[in-house]
C-alpha cells in the first residue's frame, strides 16, 4: 500500500509536470511533421498485397453506396483469377464506417495499424475522408482516389499523398454551365444544389457562364427530406432549366415533386447524381403506394441530361462496359448493374493499372513514383491527371441525353477544364481497350 | 456466450477492483474527496501502464472509452442520481466538441487546459438554460422536450453553414506529445493519456458530488418529490443542479472527444447517439459510477468484438456488418432479462456471494 502509493505520488507528479508543460503552448499550434518515410512496403508480401478502404456498407448511405466497394471488390477478383498483379493477389478491405466520421477515424487506423494495409484505396465520403487525410498523411499512406468530388483532395502541397479521382465539381460545373448557355440560350435557369461543398463549389462553376440567366438559387439539406418549397419557388421563379448538384435520392424527389405539380424543366443532372439505375429504384420505392404508383419510373427520367466521366452502364457500345458486365456477371453481388458499381468497378481497374506499372519491387515511394508518371488511357472517357503538382483526377466530363428504355445518347463529346477560369477545351483522348490496357498479370 | 467473460479479463486492469478495502476502517477514515482522488490516481497509473505497452490503435480506444465513461457518467448522475431521464444528452457533447473545434480554429494560442475550462463553462451555461426550462417537466414530457434538442441542435450546423461547416464539420489539427517525451510516447498515446487524466478528475468531482449532500437531495428528490420537499429539500433547484453537472460533464466529454478524433459533424451527434448513450446506461446498470465504466467499455469494444466474431466465423458480408447492432440489443436484452440492474448488478451480486465482509466499491 505504502509503495503503491509512492509510485503513484512520482507518476502523478511526472505526469503534472508533463501537462504543465504543455499547458503552455496553445493547443492549435501544431509543430511540423517531419517527412515520411516512403521506402517501405507493408502489408506487401511475395505473393499479396493488401489495400483498404472505408465504406459505407450499413447505415443511411449504405443504399446507395454500397455498390462503389462491390464493385471494386469484383474487379479485384477477376483479376487475382488473371494470377494477380506482378504475381501478387490483391486483398481488398472494405470496411464499415456508417458515414460516421468519428467511425471512419476507427476503422482507418485500425486498417493502417491491425491490418497494415500498403495503400487506402477510393475511401468514400467528403466528410468521412476529411477526418482521416491528414492522418493518412502523416503515416505515409498512399491515399489513392478518394471517392468524392470535394476540391481538397488536390492539394499537393499540404497532403502529397492524396491524389484525387471524380472529376471536381467545379470543373463539373464549368462544363455543365457552359452547355446550358451554348444550347439553352436565353433560357432561364434555376440552381438547385447541395448545402455543403457540393453547392458551394458547383455555383462557383456554374456562375462563370449562367450568372447572367440564373433566376432561382434553391438548396436542401440531406437531413430534410421535403423539397416542396424548393421546387415551387423554382417554378414561381420561371426557371426553363433546373441544374441540380444533388445526390440520388434528392434528385428523385425533385423529379418527383416537380411532375405532381406539372412543372417540367430541363433537368440537368451532375455525374453524383446521375446514375439512373438507381434512381429508377429510388423512384419506384417514393411513388409506392402514391397516386403515381401506376407511371413507370422511366418516365420521370425522359429527357434527363447527365454529366458523366466513367463509361456508363446504359451505353451496351462501350468495350469498357461490355467488359465490366461480364465481371459482374461472374463475380458481382448478383443484383442488377449499376453505374455505381462501374464507379467502384473503374477505380479497381485503375488502381490494379498503377500497381502494375509500380512493378516487382513494390514500395510505397515505387506506387507514388508510378502514380506521377502513370500515361492514364482509360477506361474513364476523359483525360486523368496525378502528377507530381496536379492530383486533380478526372479532368472533364462529356454529356448525355437519356430517354425512357435505358437508352442514352451523347449529346456532347469530352471537356475538360480547370477549376478557375480557364476555358472548356475538347481534349485530345484515346482510350485503350480491356484487352489493351495492361492491368493484370 | 464466451464474450462476455472475456470482456471482464479484459477490462479488469483499466478500473480498479483491487480498491483497498481491506484495511476499511483506516481508508473509511479518509475524507470522501482524498480517497475518491486516490482511487482516481492509482486508476491513472493503471490507464497509464495500459497505454504504454500497447499500441496507437488500443490507445484511440482507450481514449473512446474515457470520454465515452464521462459522458455515460453524466447521465447516471442525472437518471440514476435524481431521476430524470435525458433523450437530449448527445446534443450536449456536441456544445462540447463544437466548442472545443472553434476555440483551436479561431484562438489556437489558447492551452488545451484553457480550451477544456471554457468548454466546461459553455456547457455548464447551456445546461443552466436547459435545465431551468426542464426542471418542472416530469418522466415523458422530460424525454420530449430533451429529444428536441437531440433532433434539432444539429440543424444548427447547417443553418450557420459558414460558421460551423455544415455536413462537412469543422476540422482541427492539436498538438501532439510535448518535445521531451516525443519517442517515448506516441501522439495517440499522448492524447489517451490527456483524455484519462482529465475524465478522472471529472469523475473525482462527480463521485464527491455523489456522496455528498447534493447526491443525498437527488436520490431523495428522485425517491418522491412531495416526501423532499417537506423534508426541507429545494426540488427544483436540485434537479437543475443534476442537470447542469450532467451538461458539464457531457459538453466536457465532447471536447476531449474533438481532441482526439479531430474532426466534429453533425452526423456523429444524432440522436441515435443519445438513445445509445442511454441503452448503454442501462446496460451497465443505472444507479452506480461502475456501472458507467461498463456501459463505456461496451460502447466501445462490443462493436470491435462483435465484427471480429462475425469475420472469424466468415459470415456474408451483410450479415458481419449489422451483427455489431444485432449483437449489442440482444447482449441488452439478456443482460436485463438475468441481472435487472445490468453488469454492476452482476458483479455486485458476485460481490456479495464471495465474502459478505467485502462492501462494494464506492465511487
Amino acid at each position: 500500500m505504502r509503495i503503491r502509493r509512492g509510485t503513484t505520488a512520482a507518476t502523478s507528479a511526472a505526469l503534472t509536470l508533463a501537462l504543465l508543460a504543455t499547458a503552455c503552448t496553445g493547443a492549435g499550434e501544431v509543430a511540423e511533421t517531419d517527412a515520411v518515410d516512403l521506402d517501405v512496403a507493408p502489408g506487401v508480401t511475395d505473393d499479396a498485397v493488401v489495400i483498404g478502404s472505408h465504406q459505407p456498407l450499413t447505415g443511411p448511405a449504405a443504399p446507395g453506396y454500397a455498390a462503389v466497394s462491390q464493385g471494386a471488390a469484383a474487379v479485384f477478383d477477376y483479376v487475382n483469377d488473371q494470377g494477380g498483379v506482378n504475381g501478387r493477389r490483391i486483398d481488398y478491405r472494405a470496411e464499415d464506417d456508417a458515414y460516421d466520421p468519428a467511425q471512419t477515424i476507427d476503422v482507418t487506423r485500425e486498417l493502417v495499424i491491425e491490418d497494415e494495409i500498403f495503400a487506402m484505396v477510393g475511401g468514400l465520403g467528403t466528410p468521412t475522408h476529411t477526418g482521416v487525410l491528414d492522418y493518412l498523411n502523416d503515416e505515409g499512406v498512399p491515399d489513392v482516389f478518394p471517392s468524392s468530388g470535394a476540391l481538397a483532395w488536390n492539394n499537393p502541397e499540404e497532403h502529397p499523398l492524396t491524389y484525387g479521382w471524380q472529376t471536381d465539381y467545379t470543373k463539373e460545373a464549368k462544363i455543365q454551365g457552359e452547355y446550358v448557355a451554348e444550347n439553352f440560350a436565353g433560357q432561364s435557369v434555376g440552381y438547385l444544389y447541395q448545402n455543403d461543398d457540393i453547392g458551394v463549389d458547383a455555383q462557383a462553376g456554374l456562375d462563370q457562364y449562367l450568372s447572367e440567366e440564373v433566376v432561382a438559387r434553391e438548396h436542401y439539406e440531406t437531413e430534410v427530406t421535403d423539397l416542396g418549397s424548393q421546387i415551387a419557388e423554382l417554378e414561381r421563379s420561371g426557371a426553363e432549366v433546373v441544374v441540380c448538384s444533388c445526390i440520388p435520392a434528392f434528385v428523385a424527389l425533385a423529379l418527383l415533386e416537380a411532375a405532381s405539380i406539372g412543372y417540367e424543366p430541363q433537368w440537368v443532372v451532375s455525374s453524383i447524381g446521375g446514375d439512373t439505375a438507381t434512381l429508377q429504384g429510388l423512384l419506384a420505392r417514393f411513388t409506392e403506394g402514391s397516386d403515381a404508383e401506376e407511371v413507370p419510373a422511366d418516365a420521370f427520367l425522359d429527357g434527363l441530361l447527365i454529366t458523366s466521366y466513367l463509361p456508363r452502364v446504359e451505353d451496351t457500345e462501350d468495350e469498357w462496359s461490355q467488359f465490366f458486365i461480364e465481371v459482374h456477371e461472374e463475380y458481382g453481388d448478383g443484383g442488377p448493374l449499376t453505374n455505381t458499381h462501374l464507379f467502384g468497378m473503374t477505380q479497381a481497374v485503375m488502381f490494379a493499372q498503377v500497381l502494375k506499372s509500380a512493378g516487382e519491387d513494390l514500395t510505397r515511394q515505387s506506387l507514388i513514383d508510378a502514380l506521377e508518371t502513370q500515361e492514364w488511357r482509360g477506361p474513364g472517357l476523359v483525360p486523368f491527371s496525378s502528377s507530381g503538382d496536379d492530383h486533380g483526377g478526372h479532368q472533364g466530363v462529356y454529356v448525355v441525353q437519356y430517354s425512357a428504355g435505358d437508352d442514352i445518347e451523347m449529346v456532347q463529346g469530352p471537356r475538360v477544364t480547370d477549376r478557375s477560369g480557364g476555358p472548356v477545351e475538347e481534349p485530345d483522348f484515346a482510350r485503350l481497350s480491356p484487352e489493351e490496357l495492361d492491368f493484370h498479370d | 456466450m464466451t464474450s462476455p467473460t472475456r470482456e471482464r479479463a479484459e477490462r479488469a486492469p483499466v478500473p480498479t477492483p483491487t480498491a483497498p478495502t481491506s484495511p476499511a476502517g483506516r481508508w473509511r477514515a479518509l475524507p470522501a474527496p482524498l480517497r475518491h482522488l486516490l482511487l482516481a490516481v492509482l486508476a491513472l497509473t493503471g490507464v497509464c501502464g495500459l497505454v504504454l505497452v500497447t499500441g496507437d490503435l488500443a490507445a484511440l480506444r482507450f481514449a473512446a472509452v474515457g470520454y465515452t465513461l464521462l459522458a455515460i457518467a453524466g447521465l447516471q448522475l442525472l437518471v440514476g442520481g435524481s431521476g430524470q431521464i435525458s433523450l437530449g444528452h448527445g446534443a450536449f457533447l456536441m456544445i462540447g466538441a463544437y466548442g472545443m473545434a472553434l476555440l483551436v480554429l479561431h484562438q489556437p494560442m489558447l492551452p488545451l487546459a484553457a480550451n477544456l475550462a471554457i468548454v466546461v463553462a459553455v456547457s455548464a451555461v447551456a445546461g443552466v438554460a436547459v435545465g431551468t426550462a426542464t426542471a418542472r417537466l416530469h418522466g415523458p414530457y422530460l424525454a420530449g422536450a430533451t429529444l428536441i434538442l437531440a433532433v434539432g441542435l444539429p440543424g444548427l450546423a447547417h443553418r450557420y453553414h459558414e460558421f460551423l461547416g455544415g455536413s462537412n464539420g469543422l476540422n482541427i489539427r492539436t498538438a501532439g506529445a510535448p518535445p521531451f517525451l516525443q519517442g517515448i510516447v506516441s501522439t495517440s498515446d499522448w492524447r489517451a493519456l490527456v483524455v484519462w487524466t482529465t475524465v478522472l478528475l471529472a469523475l473525482t468531482v462527480l463521485a464527491t458530488i455523489s456522496s455528498g449532500r447534493l447526491g443525498r437531495r437527488m436520490r431523495a428528490v428522485r425517491d418522491d418529490e412531495t416526501a423532499a420537499a417537506m423534508s426541507g429539500v429545494p426540488v427544483g433547484s436540485t434537479k437543475v443542479a443534476a442537470f447542469v453537472i450532467a451538461s458539464t460533464a457531457g459538453g466536457l466529454a465532447g471536447g476531449l472527444q474533438a481532441y482526439v478524433l479531430g474532426t466534429v459533424t453533425p452526423g456523429s451527434f444524432t440522436l441515435a447517439l443519445s438513445l445509445s448513450l442511454i441503452a448503454a446506461l442501462v446496460l451497465g446498470g443505472i444507479g452506480s459510477m461502475w456501472g458507467a465504466l461498463w456501459a463505456a467499455l461496451a460502447l466501445v469494444y462490443l462493436e470491435v468484438w462483435a465484427s471480429d466474431l462475425a469475420g472469424a466465423l466468415d459470415l456474408g458480408r451483410d450479415v458481419e456488418n449489422n451483427l455489431p447492432v444485432v449483437f449489442f440489443g440482444v447482449v441488452l436484452i439478456l443482460v436485463l432479462r438475468f441481472w435487472p440492474l445490468g453488469i454492476q448488478g452482476l458483479v455486485q451480486r458476485l460481490i456479495s456471494r464471495r465474502g459478505s465482509s467485502a462492501s462494494a466499491p464506492t465511487p
